[in-house]
């Protein structure tokens, strides 16, 4: 090579795609490969070893079922048979809905607590005992009180992603500087307009944050939540292919689990640098 | 003799001094402005000057006494009193003139969207914000950019007594030139009202028509009013001549250097803390009639008789 004349993100970019193909390699070459049911000596054909076993997938595979996955996501066979599509959009349905019930709660309930340092003393109690606790934990009393458990996960997601919101909400709120209050002030802005054209912008950038980390706990959770309550779902596809022992497809929805989450987490890494500005 | 303009009378504030007991800063202060004037007030840092700003743009509450303008009491921050702070208070999530526009929005919800933003065009032209640079965020402004951006929003409200707090502390000397005589021109068109705290003394002869001198802290008092009667427009390079500059900067030195520690500390016994007016012809103090408070005409020590 003559001259290096490569950008670093395409020289990066050459790294990413030389590791993919030696991992995917590192993988195929690791598998080994099942002898045929002729090649046995009568010995291993006893023993049982001609049966074909159970394996982990080489990459091969997993590609060709990605292929027949994605070339047809939206079909729909029965209770056990829906295409991969139809399991990510409920999984999302439920992670939207929960989600977005959590922001219309823990973002006003965040603006009156980094408002009031009454408020704030007052709830901080109660929060910090119940941020930390496993969503999954209230999935039982979710499901005796709402007695449905489509309900109850959308429930736990609900739980789960409130907390980062209203945190960093109260956080951002409290932390808006004097000054530009002050501007709202000497503008004689009333409580509302200073809250909608002072407060949420200054404190925007950090509510954001709030937010993009509770999508991203939200999309943890639902796969272990649809594990439990079955049904729909990409967490129960990945507990039915197990249980059909079909691990390709337990690989290759875990594959869609990452790209899936990577998507939302990008959706608000775009909303974060639209909101945000510099001092 | 009839009421100045804006009139603090016997202001008083008190702080605890963190062991129980209580720190005056200042008491029973009282002094006036007259409308159209140019006032700027020069003390020690911790001799209360921002306390002053502070209360008469609503944001704090003395501890006694009142402040009035136009003859009424003022109370809470109003669009009639704009302010210029130190550090611009720009608000960084807005172009300068979405920061310009929110101001006249403020001050006049019923003018349409083209005429508001025609308003501020027209007074970020006058402080030379003009062009694209408008649509820059105060983060992709310089010091004195954003030092413009707010002289432009405070102007453009069209307050009837205009705070400058400090306004040019934060800029190199050659900026803040240039931005002194943008203000003197703006202020020269509008027959604005100003009340203006500085550090520095020749920024205040340019720029004022009277100068308060204040004692060092704490129990601090307005002790003088200088008058700056060097006729206008000035200029940087014109007012040195004048026959008056250098007693007046001379005076106002002096008073800064020895005297606010030597007038400092003293309680004011109930009685008005008023200043005394100090004023000079031909380069020499003369005895000049105490303008709004008649009843406590003070000998004058001008030190450079």
């Amino acid at each position: 090579m003559s001259r290096m004349t490569l950008s670093l993100n395409q020289r990066a970019a050459i790294l990413s795609v030389v590791i993919l193909l030696v991992g995917l390699l590192v993988w195929e070459a690791a598998i080994p490969a099942q002898k045929a049911a002729e090649n046995l000596t009568e010995y291993e054909r006893l023993m049982g070893l001609g049966s074909e076993r159970a394996g982990v997938p080489p990459p091969s595979d997993v590609i060709a079922k990605a292929w027949e996955q994605l070339s047809n996501p939206f079909y729909d066979a029965g209770p056990n048979d829906k295409g991969i599509g139809i399991q990510i959009g409920y999984s999302i349905y439920r992670v939207l809905t929960g989600y977005v019930m959590a922001a219309l709660i823990a973002i006003p309930l965040g603006f009156l607590i980094g408002m009031s340092p009454i408020a704030y003393r007052a709830l901080n109690p109660y929060i910090q005992v119940l941020r930390p606790i496993s969503p999954l934990a209230w999935m039982p009393l979710a499901l005796f009180i709402i007695q449905d458990s489509e309900a109850s996960a959308i429930f736990v997601i609900f739980i789960c992603s409130i907390w980062p919101m209203l945190l960093n909400t109260a956080f951002g709120v409290a932390g808006v500087r004097e000054d530009w209050v002050n501007v709202a002030r000497t503008h004689e802005l009333g409580h509302f307009r200073t809250a909608f054209t002072v407060i949420l912008p200054a404190a925007a950038p950090t509510i954001i944050t709030g937010m993009r980390i509770s999508i991203g706990i939200a999309w943890l959770v639902i796969v272990a939540a649809e594990m439990l309550v079955g049904g729909t779902g990409i967490g129960y596809y990945v507990w039915n292919e197990w249980n059909n022992l079909d691990l390709t497809s337990v690989i290759f929805s875990i594959l869609m689990i990452g790209v899936v989450g990577m998507m939302l987490d990008a959706a608000f890494g775009w909303l974060q640098r639209a909101v945000a500005y510099a001092e | 003799m009839s009421k100045p303009f804006l009139s603090i009378e016997r202001m008083t504030q008190q702080f605890p001094d963190g062991q129980g007991g209580t720190l005056t800063v200042f008491e029973h202060a009282s002094f006036g402005i007259e409308k159209g004037e140019f006032v700027c007030i020069l003390g020690h840092s911790g001799c209360g000057k921002s306390t002053i700003m502070n209360i008469l743009a609503g944001l704090a509450e003395p501890t006694s006494g009142v402040v009035k303008m136009d003859g009424y009491e003022v109370s809470g921050p109003s669009l009639d009193r704009g302010v210029v702070f130190q550090n611009y208070s720009l608000l960084p999530w807005l172009s300068a003139l979405r920061n310009v526009t929110f101001g006249v929005k403020a001050r006049y919800p019923d003018w349409p969207r083209a005429k508001v933003e025609a308003h501020a065009r027209e007074y970020l032209a006058m402080v030379g914000l003009e062009g694209d640079v408008v649509h820059r965020k105060p983060s992709q402004l310089s010091g004195g950019m954003r030092q413009r951006v707010s002289i432009a929003r405070a102007f453009a409200n069209h307050p009837k007594l205009l705070l400058l707090d400090e306004p040019f502390g934060a800029l190199d000397a050659l900026t803040r030139g240039t931005i002194q005589e943008e203000l003197l021109k703006i202020w020269g068109g509008t027959e604005q009202t100003v009340f203006m705290i500085t550090h520095d003394i020749d920024e205040a002869i340019l720029l004022a028509d009277r100068i308060l001198l204040m004692t060092n802290g704490p129990q601090a008092r307005v002790a003088e009013s200088v008058e700056i009667n060097i006729p206008r427009p000035r200029e940087r390079t014109t007012i040195v001549e004048d026959a008056n500059y250098y007693a007046i900067r001379n005076h106002t030195v002096q008073f800064l250097g020895r005297r606010s520690k030597e007038l400092a500390g003293r309680p004011a016994e109930g009685l008005d803390q008023s200043p005394a007016t100090v004023r000079f012809e031909n380069g020499h103090a003369v005895a000049a009639p105490a303008r709004a408070e008649p009843e406590s005409p003070r000998r004058l020590r001008a030190v450079n008789e």
